[in-house]
């Protein structure tokens, strides 16, 4: 089947203007600016229930219709901090349809009447970034970027900014707060983005892959889009597989692929042949499921019966030798290293549970480690300022609760389905900073 | 003057350009003072600050935040390599060893001729093409020992012929010139 | 008043206006909701969240809108899980639950948490006795820690953030209290989080160190002993000190203080001062002090303290005893009686200065009383038409305007300088008028700069374009300041002196009293109602009260005309140098270290009485020693007219008396009958003399009042450790335009004349290089030398040159420069900054009697550069 995401795939660089726009390129937004006012534009997203591929699948079209009507300065911002790990879509995305990402942003600024949109890159993504800024200079060139776009009236600028290295400024308030040259740390919402955001302004943030899905909504209608994937979840997602699998990479789905189908079909199967022990469907920040949940279909809703979620779709996938110990105590170093430090349960549960967890890892720990590891987590969780601190809960709870023997193991002294040495270098040790 | 506005000063305009407050264009501005600073110095802070117009302790806290920029010296060449999970499973931090034994360095330690400084780093969107590393920002993917070896000698030769050395950072800041 | 909301509070119904946040909501009816980051006088950021309750709010019918009811017919609630009380503001029938099983919980688990990196070194820790941390432990914390203790974070204990603040890092909570403090309230962002996460620590990027006069409020406002004093911590424990309530003696503002004190054997058992800490008072300061009313007092104990009467002979002085000493001050005080004066400084309270006058006036028949330095007048024009009572500068905003006219308050009176920044954030409009730029410019809606010989003339054209049709000449900017002006709600005009002769000051006063006095479309101008009218930025904690007491020789007690006047200062310095003056009496001031007199001139007879042995006093026939501030009782009165108590923290140093029972005790040996036996008495007496004071006595000014925010008392977590009000709040007096029946007649003012002939052939080589007094914050002097910790920031005598002119002259800071000014020669370290005009040069702490003079180069000398750090 033809990529309506991953384009680039089927056609040769279509990074660059021209090729972008042989291939209908820009003629969803021209569509609009001929065609529908704002508001149209807004309810044809609506009914298409594109939901929003940053994690949390908040519909775009509801989001963009919470901006005030008669807003003055109103700002669009594209999430591009893509930090999360094992997550790499928007990353080629805007390597290989740098175009169709910014289309879908312009869109979105006509719809709530926005005068800028700004592309929050992470800063480890200059890298990459090139075809992205060819791509504004080129749209300036032929005007469809900046002052009377196309002679439509409409004026919008487009900008690229840049992290400087830190996940939490995914978090679209600390996004926001990052842009606006401040410390990266998220702010207690209300008053979410659309009533306040940039500069104290209504913005709407959107992640790449979101805006992505717009252009081909535009063209070919609502109903087009409905049919693919699930009731709930409608549409193609781009899958990050990683991990044990032989083919990792980036894979175009349609909402409502089981996550056997990923492994088997997709990754062309588990790596040397080992058996499948465990994933994690959304990097660091969904709780693992294992092996009684492969039938379940990628969507939103499709891993609520095994308590976890399918988030950014970053599936990172582990075989039977994988020690569940070790993994945890990457996840929770990951955002122990990472926790702003604004709120107090995230930045002293984080710390706590990484050092416990590394006691119980080296096989210092005892029962009564394990006992304070779930009892910590479950403190911090209802309690903090944003959403990282919850997702740092889920490594430890979920590997707990499926995994209790091998914590169990680790206490007792017996390496029993731990293949890594005990002794190998520990996260913490491993970024000493 | 300081020596970004020597250097730069037209992308800096391009870059306090690009937002309706200057304070904004810092992140962009600290990385390119690093670039020419070496580090985040209390020199390129200040001008920095004198830049935006913020206060150097405001400086001084991005750079700590932030975990791109330096607050001590570092070697030419800074390899950041990601030891996260998914890198992880398909053996990273056995590739952090063996990085280091070839250097001779510890993680966060930088080699006697100042070339090298190697990072263990979080998730940087590569996870189906690990082991890899970032070198002052640049991917280097789907490595292996020889990979690695390569990489080393052609920085080193690179670092032998005279001239400036590329920088993801300028290239890309670059576009701000109008 | 905006709209009132009604809500439930753990059962108990509460009624407050929309926008109020719930933890205030809750305070008002004492429901205490735990708070670390949040600070009623700041933003809320909902980090720590200790605040976290159950909120409940009724569900409405999404197709009628109508609230949903249950069977029993009340609203069905919706229970969004916890959430921070600081961020969350009330709303109509909205229920909080704060003492419910799950808001316990979480209270329990976020101290866990909080107490997994805190050291629990209260044994030794200076917050320890008046920490909310220790506090809410007590409450909520577990019995033991989880967390074993080799786990804990070792961190650095004893960080100086400069020489002034200290930082533990191991106790910091990480609320960020201290660095919004400084970024948004005081706007000296000098301090920020550093790292991130757990690693999370204030650092500083200044030079010196946390650059701000107002870091020792963060040691206030730390809810626990993260930050720490360099003269406190370590001191003594708060349960050891006694508090006292004070007043600040150091500037017009009249900050309300409280000296904590204990006698300790390293100070020989005597009792001393620990630290100065705020005291509220929201009409005054707040919570807030400067830290030079904070640090500077050291002098109360100092070693230098006379400690005994003085006394002549042949040549020497020799110590002598009180009886002796008196004797000879009241003898030779009417041996000359006709040829007699007394000169005063006006940091003394009331009760001193008004029996001065009195010893005059009545003792010695005569009106030769004056300030020693009196360089701002105005004072009959503030009687007038000064700020009315019941006035706060903290209920301006939108719609009202403030207007600042030579001065620069960030120094001379920081408090006002705050609570105007503060103003203009809520809407208020400013206009300053000075001759260079201050730190009050940025908030200021227009800035006029006018060369000091203008100042007057400039403002002069403001009143008169305030005068026409407000609606033409918007773009002119000066008629569109004064349109502004005219057309406030309230109006509080503020005058000093910087760059003005005493002369000027008063056409100042008289031209912004007009200014006041102008009245609207309605009828309506901006005195006689709260918050309007004039306010002089006095030099001194006590120059209003010293002209309120009669201290000026054409104006007796309550500003009563005098047909005869006395001598003023000018004339008496001049007598005495001529010797047609014969007796000179002293009283807190240095005259001759000033510049203001050379030596004793012809007098037969001097006598002085002070704290120091002033180089006034070592010319003095009689040395008396009086008491500081911290000694004994009395009372000042605000540039704002608020009469205000202070009492005795520490015992007399030595022999020395209070200023007033010296003066009684001689006025007992001319027949002025027996002393009053306290300042109460004294002060009756002040108010049957002074019509103003006629409602006022003591018990009234100690008069206690509910302020808000609560702080002190039990719930030290909420406003931080500065101490709530029990002894007072004083009074503001009412100006005549208040109580007088019609309102006062316009002044006349001199016509607006360009720059004089005499003003523009001033000039020297360096034709065009005018001078000026300016008085910073920390200029040295006496006082403030006792205060070691501020002696990197004190500003030594010095002139401040604009770099235009600096690289004309090719001078750079830190050279030494030989300067002719008004006849004396000064050398100064020059230094080079933009807080300057081009062609003006500014004397930093030079006593100038004249208020501006044009000056002359006549010497460089070239120094090791030292680069002067400007605050961003
Ligand atoms: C800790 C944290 C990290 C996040 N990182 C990202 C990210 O890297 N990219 C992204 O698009 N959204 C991220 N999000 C979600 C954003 O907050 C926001 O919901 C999203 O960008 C909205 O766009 P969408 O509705 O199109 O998904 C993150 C959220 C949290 C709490
Ligand atoms: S939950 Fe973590 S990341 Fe989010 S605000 Fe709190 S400390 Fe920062
Ligand atoms: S979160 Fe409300 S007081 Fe800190």
């Amino acid at each position: 089947m033809a990529h309506i995401l991953l384009r680039h795939r089927d056609i040769e660089d279509l990074h660059k203007f021209d090729v972008y726009l042989e291939h209908g390129g820009y003629q969803a937004f021209q569509k609009c600016l001929e065609a529908y006012k704002p508001q149209e534009v807004i309810d044809i997203v609506k009914k298409a229930n594109i939901r929003g591929r940053g994690g949390a699948g908040f519909p775009a079209g509801i989001k963009w219709g919470f901006i005030p009507k008669d807003a003055e300065d109103v700002y669009v911002v594209i999430n591009a901090d893509e930090s999360e790990t094992g997550t790499f879509k928007d990353r080629e995305l805007l390597e290989g349809n740098p175009h169709q990402v910014i289309e879908g942003a312009l869109i979105a600024a006509y719809a709530v009447g926005a005068r800028a949109i700004y592309c929050y890159f992470r800063g480890e993504f200059m890298d990459i970034a090139a075809p992205f800024e060819e791509a504004i200079k080129d749209l300036y060139a032929n005007g469809w970027a900046g002052e009377n776009i196309q002679g439509s009236g409409f004026t919008c600028h487009v900008y690229p900014t840049y992290g400087a290295g830190a996940y939490i400024c995914g978090e679209e308030t600390a996004l926001l707060a990052s842009l606006a040259g401040d410390l990266g740390q998220p702010w207690s919402k209300p008053p979410f983005p659309a009533q306040s955001g940039l500069y104290g302004e209504p913005t709407v943030v959107n992640n790449v892959e979101t805006l992505a899905n717009v252009p081909p909504v535009i063209v070919n209608g609502p109903e087009w889009y409905l049919e693919m994937g699930t009731d709930d979840s409608p549409g193609p997602k781009v899958v990050c597989l990683s991990g044990h699998v032989n083919r990792p990479g980036n894979y175009e789905v349609e909402m409502g692929t089981t996550y056997r189908e990923l492994i088997d079909d997709y990754g062309g199967g588990m790596r040397d042949g080992r058996a499948f022990k465990a994933l994690l469907p959304s990097g660091g920040s969904g709780p693992v499921i294992t092996a009684d949940a492969l039938d379940a279909p990628v969507s939103f809703e499709g891993l609520k019966p095994y308590d976890s979620l399918m988030g950014s779709a970053s599936v990172i996938v582990m075989d039977e030798t994988t020690d569940m110990v070790w993994a945890a105590l990457k996840m929770i170093h990951f955002f122990h290293h990472e926790s702003c430090g604004k709120c107090t349960p995230c930045r002293e549960g984080t710390f706590w549970l990484e050092r416990v967890l590394e006691d119980v890892y080296e096989g210092h720990g005892t029962e009564k480690d394990i006992q304070i590891l779930e009892d910590v987590a479950s403190n911090m969780q209802g309690k903090c300022l944003c959403a990282l601190g919850e997702f740092a809960t889920s490594p430890v709870l979920s590997t707990i609760s499926h995994f209790l023997d091998e914590y169990k193991a680790k206490v007792h002294g017996e390496a029993e389905g731990a293949t890594m040495e005990a002794d190998q270098e520990t996260p913490e040790a491993a970024a000493v900073a | 003057m300081g020596k970004l506005r020597e250097k730069h000063e037209d992308v800096i305009e391009g870059l306090l350009a690009r937002y309706p407050t200057k304070k904004s264009a810092i992140l962009a501005l600290m990385h390119l003072a690093q670039e020419e600073y070496g580090h985040m110095t209390q020199e390129a802070m200040e001008e920095v600050a004198d830049i935006v117009d913020v206060h150097p302790t405001h400086v001084l806290s991005l750079a700590g935040f932030y975990s791109l920029y330096y607050e001590e010296p570092v070697g030419k060449y800074v390899l950041e390599i990601c030891n996260d999970l998914a890198c992880a499973l398909r053996g990273a931090d056995e590739f952090v060893e063996m990085a280091c034994e070839k250097l001779g360095i510890p993680v966060d330690g930088t080699t006697e001729d100042g070339l090298f400084t190697i990072k263990t780093v979080m998730c940087l969107a590569a996870c189906d093409k690990a082991p890899m590393l970032q070198c002052n920002l640049k991917y280097a993917e789907n490595l292996d020992e020889e990979a690695f070896d390569e990489l080393i000698s052609n920085l080193r030769a690179e670092a032998e012929a005279a001239g400036e050395k590329p920088s993801v950072v300028k290239e890309v800041l670059d576009y701000a010139r109008q | 008043m905006s709209d009132l909301v009604t809500l439930t509070i753990d059962d108990i119904d509460v009624t407050v206006e929309a926008g109020t946040l719930v933890v205030d909501a809750a305070k008002r009816v004492n429901v205490d909701i735990p708070v670390f980051c949040y600070h009623p006088k700041m933003e809320p950021v909902g980090m720590c969240r200790m605040c976290l309750v159950e909120i409940g709010t009724p569900v409405r019918d999404r197709a009628t809108g109508e609230i949903v009811r249950e069977e029993d017919g009340s609203p069905r609630l919706n229970f969004r899980g916890l959430q921070t009380g600081c961020t969350v503001p009330v709303s109509e029938g909205m229920v909080v639950r704060t003492t419910t099983d799950v808001v316990d919980e979480a209270r329990d688990d976020i101290i866990e948490f909080l107490l997994t990196s805190h050291p629990l070194d209260c044994p030794i820790c200076d917050k320890g006795g008046e920490c909310p941390l220790q506090n809410l432990t007590m409450r909520h914390g577990a019995g033991v820690s989880r967390m074993e203790f080799t786990n804990k974070l070792k961190l650095d204990k004893h960080v100086p953030l400069g020489e002034i603040i200290y930082l533990d890092r191991e106790r910091c909570i990480q609320c960020a209290r201290c660095t919004r403090f400084q970024a948004e309230l005081v706007d000296d962002p000098v301090i920020a989080f550093h790292n991130r996460g757990r690693r999370l620590e204030i650092v500083t990027n200044s030079e010196p160190g946390f650059d701000s006069i107002w870091s020792g409020n963060t040691t206030d406002i730390c809810p626990v002993g993260a930050l720490t004093t360099a003269d406190f911590r370590f001191g003594a424990r708060p349960w050891e000190l006694t508090p006292v309530a004070s007043v600040c003696p150091h500037c017009p503002v009249g900050c309300n203080t409280t000296l904590s004190t204990r006698d300790e054997a390293r100070s020989g058992g005597r009792t001393v001062i620990k630290r100065i800490m705020p005291r509220q008072n929201e009409w005054v300061n707040e919570i807030w002090i400067c830290d030079k009313g904070r640090f500077v007092h050291h002098y109360a104990d100092a070693g230098e303290r006379l400690t005994r009467p003085l006394i002549r002979v042949d040549g020497e002085l020799v110590e002598a005893s009180w009886e002796e000493a008196l004797d000879v001050v009241a003898g030779r005080l009417q041996q000359h009686k006709g040829a007699a004066a007394g000169l005063a400084g006006d940091r003394l309270s009331n009760e001193d200065l008004f029996l001065f006058q009195k010893l005059f006036r009545e003792g010695l028949e005569s009106n030769n009383v004056d300030l020693a330095d009196a360089r701002i007048g105005g004072g009959e024009v503030v009687a007038q038409v000064g700020l009315s009572s019941e006035s706060n500068l903290q209920e301006m905003g939108r719609g009202d305007a403030i207007l600042v006219a030579a001065s620069d308050l960030h120094q001379e009176a920081p408090v006002w300088w705050f609570r105007i920044k503060q103003a203009t954030e809520r809407g208020a409009k400013l206009i300053v008028l000075n001759a260079r730029p201050t730190r009050l410019d940025p908030y200021a809606t227009d800035v006029f700069y006018a060369a000091p010989s203008e100042l007057t003339a400039v403002a002069h054209q403001l009143l008169n374009a305030a005068k026409v049709d407000v609606a033409d000449g918007e773009d002119d900017p000066l008629q569109a300041a004064a349109a502004a002006l005219a057309s406030a709600e309230n109006l509080v005009a503020f005058y000093g002196g910087e760059g003005l002769t005493f002369a000027e000051t008063e056409v100042l006063a008289r031209t912004l009293g007009n200014l006041l006095l102008l009245k609207n479309e309605e009828g309506a101008n901006h005195v006689g109602r709260p918050n309007n009218g004039l306010v002089a930025v006095w030099p001194h904690n006590n120059t209003q009260g010293a002209w309120d007491m009669g201290m000026r020789p054409n104006l007796a007690p309550g500003y009563r005309p005098l047909d005869e006047p006395g001598l003023d200062a000018a004339a008496i310095y001049d007598g005495a140098a001529g010797g047609d003056l014969r007796a000179l009496y002293v009283l807190g001031a240095d005259p001759i270290g000033d510049g203001l007199m050379a030596r004793r001139g012809g007098l037969e007879f001097l006598v002085v009485q002070e704290l120091f042995l002033t180089e006034t006093a070592r010319e003095a026939d009689v040395v008396l020693p009086a008491q500081s501030w911290a000694e004994r009782d009395g009372t000042y009165t605000s540039g704002e007219r608020r009469v205000q108590r202070f009492f005795p923290a520490i015992p007399a140093v030595g022999q020395s008396r209070p200023d007033w029972q010296i003066l009684a005790q001689v006025g007992e040996r001319i027949g002025m009958g027996r002393p009053p036996f306290a300042t109460a008495i004294l002060f009756r007496e002040i108010a049957e003399a002074v019509p103003q004071y006629g409602e006022m006595d003591y018990r009234k000014l100690a008069r206690v009042v509910e302020q808000w925010p609560r702080v002190g008392g039990e719930d030290l977590y909420y406003g931080g450790t500065s101490y709530d009000n029990q002894s007072g709040v004083g009074l503001q007096w009412p100006s005549a335009a208040e109580t007088a029946e019609d309102a006062p007649e316009m002044y006349d003012l001199p016509p607006i004349t360009q720059q004089t002939e005499a003003e523009e052939d001033e000039g020297g080589q360096q034709a065009g290089l005018k001078a000026i007094e300016t008085r910073p914050l920390y200029r040295a002097g006496t006082l403030i030398a006792q205060t070691e910790m501020l002696s990197r920031r004190v500003v030594e005598p010095s002139l401040l040159l604009h770099p235009d002119d600096a690289a004309r002259l090719e001078i750079s800071s830190g050279d030494v420069v030989t300067v002719r000014a008004d006849s004396a020669q000064l050398r100064l370290a020059a230094a080079v900054g933009e807080e300057t005009a081009p062609g003006l040069a500014l004397l930093r702490g030079v006593p100038l009697r004249s208020g501006r003079t044009t000056i002359e180069i006549t010497d460089v000398e070239k120094r090791e550069r030292v680069t002067e750090r400007v605050q961003v």
